[in-house]
């Protein structure tokens, strides 16, 4: 602080110095204008990429993108998900019925990142807490929106899987299947 | 029949002065809080009720409906009975301080003070110096360590300042040549101590802030030490008695500077007992104001603070005021 010279007179000068100081400063504080967002009047917009609540989203023909490949409820560190897959007639998978425990789900977003299809997908909605916990348990029809989420244009089976529109090698990017024959030496 | 009137005067007085501070000990918990919060630039509680006002109401019914935990070990009768004391002292030391001008109803007297002590000064001093029994025994008897060192801690502090508390009140006893807290207020009809006592103030009110144990002095509660101090294991409506009794010492401490040094409810045009509130309520925002600006003492800067400048300067100061006394006075 200050030196030794310095009478005793003019320490206790600055040290009274410094707690003004210090005081005028929390006193400024006082009248600042307060930045507290107060939650339930304000809501602040999330960022998309939020992770919070879950939903199983549609291609753009409408379809369930969900294959009921079972890779997000192999992939959920909390095991919330469950299901049940069967084929279709037309030869297509498809879930029969999809359940998340929302009490259970700590949102981490490693079932998005699991799922082949985009079919799983977080929102940024988060204000769904209930204290009854049977009511956090979301069955299919409380997780299927009619939308494609955050890629309206994927359809997976544009790019694998079952054909719907030609045979075999009408996918995108996919090349005309070879005849084998016709590859004998 | 004047010997029941008074009675009757006498248990509203008590009714009323209780009623006071530990409404405004309650508030003031809110208070803190909001102007803590301002001042860190945030809003504080404003969910119960307009403003938040019914905050305290909400803290007293969950204090209420807690589970009243004691500990496995602990001295049970002197545990369940150390938060009372706190409270208990920090309500009877207001019993002396007058908090408005005498009223006059029907023609008689009604003095504004519970008790005219003639040694009121003395029996404030005591009574808050009793209080270091509440906290070092709660602490000792909880059979916690960091209770234990939180209640050492508080008895070692509150005694060191109860030494530069009691030497600074003594220029104020030389001037207005009484104990009584009523006649100080009396003589300071003139012009409040502080002006002829300013060194004297600061070293009251610097000893205060150390009695009631609050920041920059709230080292027997150090939160990132000692967990909560001395009230570590209490919890439910004890731990709310050592909570009320902290802000009733501060209302009761904010009072007695009130007294000794801002005139008491001596005040021009507004009633007596406003200036009185209005006096009290600015020493208490004093007290916030420092906890939102200081940081904690380390122990050794507290005892040296304590032994080594503040009571010497109390001693100059009685020293420098008994001198002026004998050559104004001859």
């Amino acid at each position: 602080m200050t030196d030794k010279k310095s009478s005793y007179f003019q320490q206790t000068i600055e040290i009274f110095r410094g707690l003004a100081q210090g005081m005028g400063v929390t006193f400024l504080h006082l009248l600042r204008r307060k930045i507290t967002e107060e939650y339930p009047e304000t809501k602040r917009s999330m960022p998309p990429r939020t992770r919070a609540r879950i939903v199983l989203t549609r291609d753009p023909d409408g379809e369930e993108r969900c294959v009921a490949c079972f890779l997000c409820a192999a992939a959920c560190p909390v095991s919330c998900i469950s299901m049940d897959g069967e084929e279709r007639e037309d030869g297509r998978r498809w879930a029969r019925w999809f359940r998340i425990n929302f009490a259970r789900c700590i949102y981490c977003g490693l079932c998005e990142e699991a799922c082949p299809t985009l079919a799983i997908q977080l929102t940024p909605y988060y204000e769904f807490c209930d204290r009854k916990i049977l009511n956090l348990v979301a069955e299919k029809e409380d997780l299927l929106v009619d939308h494609g989420g955050k890629n309206t244009e994927y359809n997976f089976y544009r790019y694998a899987g079952v054909t719907m529109l030609g045979p075999k090698g009408s996918h995108i990017k996919e090349e005309e299947p070879v005849d084998l024959k016709s590859n004998l030496p | 029949m004047s010997f029941v009137l008074g009675i009757i005067v006498l248990l509203a007085k008590l009714g009323i002065v209780l009623m006071g501070l530990l409404l405004g000990a309650g508030w003031l918990t809110f208070g803190e809080r909001r102007l803590l919060g301002w001042i860190q630039v945030r809003l504080g509680p404003n969910r119960a009720g307009p403003w938040g006002l019914l905050q305290p109401l909400a803290d007293i019914v969950k204090l209420l409906t807690k589970e009243d935990v004691i500990p496995e070990g602990a001295d049970r009768l002197i545990f369940l009975y150390a938060p009372s004391v706190v409270a208990v002292t920090a309500l009877l030391i207001f019993a002396v301080v007058p908090f408005a001008n005498t009223w006059r109803l029907a023609g008689m007297d009604i003095p504004m003070v519970i008790s005219d002590l003639n040694v009121g000064l003395l029996y404030a001093l005591a009574v808050s110096s009793l209080g270091v029994y509440g906290v070092a025994l709660g602490g000792w008897s909880s059979n916690s360590k960091f209770s234990l060192l939180g209640g050492i801690r508080a008895a070692a502090q509150m005694i060191s300042y109860e030494l530069s508390l009691g030497l600074s009140l003594v220029p104020v006893v030389m001037l207005a040549q009484s104990f009584s807290l009523v006649d100080i207020v009396q003589a300071q009809a003139k012009f409040p101590f502080i002006l002829v006592q300013p060194v004297a103030f600061l070293i009251f009110f610097i000893s205060a802030v150390a009695e009631a144990k609050r920041i920059p002095f709230d080292l027997p509660e150090a939160e990132n030490e000692l967990v909560a101090g001395y009230h570590t294991e209490y919890s439910g409506m004890r731990f709310g008695l050592y909570f009320l009794g902290e802000y009733v010492t501060m209302v009761v401490l904010g009072a007695l500077v009130a007294v000794f040094f801002l005139g008491g409810w001596r005040g021009p045009l507004l009633p007596s007992i406003v200036w009185f509130f209005l006096k009290v309520t600015v020493v208490v925002f004093a007290l916030v104001w420092f906890r939102a600006t200081f940081p904690r003492l380390r122990y050794d800067q507290l005892m040296h603070l304590g032994w080594k400048v503040l009571i010497p300067a109390a001693l100059l100061n009685i020293m420098a005021t008994g001198g002026l006394l004998l050559i104004v006075k001859g």
